[in-house]
């Protein structure tokens, strides 16, 4: 182990300090406290419970009686939204604008990202700079101007609008987040590679493509998020055909009243894309959501 | 890394400029165009010059929303980065059971920001949320669409659960990059936990925690889904932000002038931040570069 490498005038210690260098090598660093961790993360996690037990109940249950966890245990809530279009068509609906949405951004993100991480050229910081204004535009800003184009051109309430609309923040995203994997890729690569007698796209679909899979993997969690969890440009663009999950939650006010435990089951299904690949992911969340900056 | 002055290099971002054009040149032009003029209908446009920001800059409700936005920016970061830096110095640094605090603290970020309302606006409800029910058996009056103050705790916590893991997140990764030597000197000089907090954590976190901040302080500033699953913008107008309350004079009442004019001087506060934001971060990748 080279980290266990002795600090200048380590030798010189007094006898018990190295001993316990040698013996852990983590006692040096404060130990947090695991009760606040366990009170924090039952902070977190004690709403998603309570939409999951939602979700497990009958309507009448939820309001007639208040319950901790469900005395009545149902999934007729997950069953109406898995056999009626109007709610999985909704699941359907974001989910191809998504995939549309991750492809694009990263397809032209990626020449752009080795761009700014290898060369530089007029107006480069500018544009890095512009890239991210978009990445922090607020889409309520977008909102109007984008109905209105896309009504212009006869894209409204398609898949492939609300797909463009979102390149508005997820193309910069995908760029700085690659941007941040690339600079990590030593330069030297590229050149040897050139010397070898690789052309460009053949080094970078072969050799450099592979090299920051890792990063591509990133990037494209971040889009497909980022595209996911949006409500408002989502919502604007679409009316019937695209309608997305989330617009379609927002409307369940029938007449009725709301049925709780149907919006409470269309909620957890939403957060299982998340929630699958999360573990994947963990190491890199602080990452990409820092814009490949940590 | 020394970079290459390569002029060719343009056509590699040539798809990244066409495609960002089209989805933020073209409908921030449109809002430009919208800015200056007025409309009786019809597609007829007149020619009104500043006067829609000169009105603007005079209307009450667009400064009672910025107020709002920037008390409730205030709030959630003066929550979020002590609290979100207290419990890096808390997680578990390896092992089990810092994949298991990292996958669980990641949760809220990945959940679509409409549901993240529907859980509060569940949790909440007197009648059906855990949250509610429980705050008004304890006879504590809480109702988040009727009481002000009920509403803004309510947009307030929801906002700490939701990001707070964000803070920490970053926070955690400025704390793993310290070398151990660092610790292993400020035991040799018994230094007390508050000193090693004050002058090795922090100093090295700060370059994450501005990053933690800036980020924050964007997406609060420009948050729209959340609150208005919840509460809607009210009781009356007393959780409109000023996304709410843009979306509502775009797209609600159509008034283009005014709700242009009101989106241009919205992107200049999100540009100035931005470029805050940029400088911040090539100084950190300067920093990075040399050490």
């Amino acid at each position: 182990m080279t980290d266990t490498a002795q600090a200048p005038g380590a030798a010189g210690l007094p006898r018990d300090v190295t001993e316990t260098r040698t013996a852990t090598k983590k006692r040096f660093r404060p130990n947090g406290s695991a009760v606040v961790m366990v009170l924090y993360l039952l902070f977190l996690l004690v709403p998603i419970y309570w939409l999951l037990n939602m979700s497990l109940k009958t309507n009448t249950e939820i309001l007639n009686s208040f319950t901790l966890w469900p005395r009545n245990l149902t999934l007729d809530n997950y069953r109406t939204i898995l056999t009626d279009p109007a709610w999985y068509m909704g699941y359907v609906n974001s989910l191809i604008y998504v995939v549309m949405n991750t492809v694009i951004s990263l397809s032209v993100a990626l020449p752009a990202a080795y761009a700014f991480s290898r060369y530089s050229f007029m107006g480069d910081k500018h544009l890095f700079f512009w890239l991210l204004t978009n990445r922090m535009a607020p889409p309520a800003v977008f909102a109007l101007p984008f109905f209105q184009l896309y009504s212009s051109v006869g894209l409204f309430d398609t898949h492939i609008a609300v797909a463009l609309a979102h390149c508005l923040f997820n193309v910069p995203l995908a760029v700085w987040i690659l941007e941040g994997f690339m600079r990590g890729v030593p330069k030297e690569i590229d050149e040897t590679a050139y010397i070898d007698g690789y052309s460009f796209p053949k080094f970078f679909v072969k050799i450099f493509i592979p090299l920051i899979a890792s990063g591509i993997g990133v990037a494209a969690f971040f889009c497909f998020m980022f595209s996911w969890v949006e409500l408002l440009l989502s919502r604007t663009l679409t009316t019937v055909d695209a309608k997305p999950i989330s617009a379609i939650m927002t409307r369940t006010q029938g007449a009725s009243g709301i049925d709780w435990g149907v919006l409470a089951a269309a909620g957890v299904l939403t957060i299982v894309p998340g929630a699958l690949v999360i573990y994947f992911v963990r190491n890199y969340i602080a990452k990409g959501f820092a814009l490949g900056r940590v | 890394m020394d970079k290459t002055v390569n002029q060719k290099a343009w056509f590699l971002v040539l798809p990244v400029l066409v495609l960002v054009a089209f989805s933020a040149v073209i409908p921030l032009m449109t809002v430009v165009n919208y800015s200056v003029q007025d409309t009786f209908g019809n597609n007829q446009f007149f020619w009104a010059g500043l006067e829609w920001f000169s009105e603007m800059l005079e209307s009450q409700r667009m400064w009672d929303a910025l107020w709002r936005q920037l008390t409730f920016s205030a709030i959630i970061l003066a929550i979020e980065v002590p609290l979100g830096i207290f419990v890096a110095l808390n997680m578990p640094k390896k092992g089990f059971w810092a994949s298991v605090c990292l996958v669980l603290m990641s949760l809220p970020l990945l959940i679509p920001w409409n549901v993240v309302g529907t859980i509060w606006q569940i949790f909440g409800r007197v009648d059906i949320g855990l949250l509610g029910y429980t705050l008004s058996k304890l006879g504590i009056s809480y109702n988040y669409t009727q009481d002000i103050f009920a509403a803004w705790v309510t947009v307030i916590v929801m906002d700490v659960w939701h990001w707070t893991s964000l803070v920490a997140l970053l926070a955690y990764a400025g704390l793993q990059s310290i070398p151990d030597a660092y610790y292993q000197a400020a035991k040799i000089d018994q230094a007390s936990r508050w000193k090693v907090f004050r002058y090795i954590e922090l100093p090295k976190m700060t370059g994450v925690l501005m990053i933690a901040i800036l980020l924050r302080f964007m997406d609060s500033f420009m948050i729209y889904t959340e609150p208005f699953v919840v509460t809607g913008g009210g009781p009356g107008n007393a959780t409109t932000f000023l996304s709410i309350d843009l979306v509502k004079m775009a797209l609600g009442q159509f008034d283009l002038g005014p709700a242009a004019a009101f989106s241009l001087m919205y992107f200049l506060v999100i540009l100035l931040i931005s470029w805050v934001f940029y400088t911040v971060m090539t100084n950190l990748d300067k920093r990075d570069a040399t050490s």
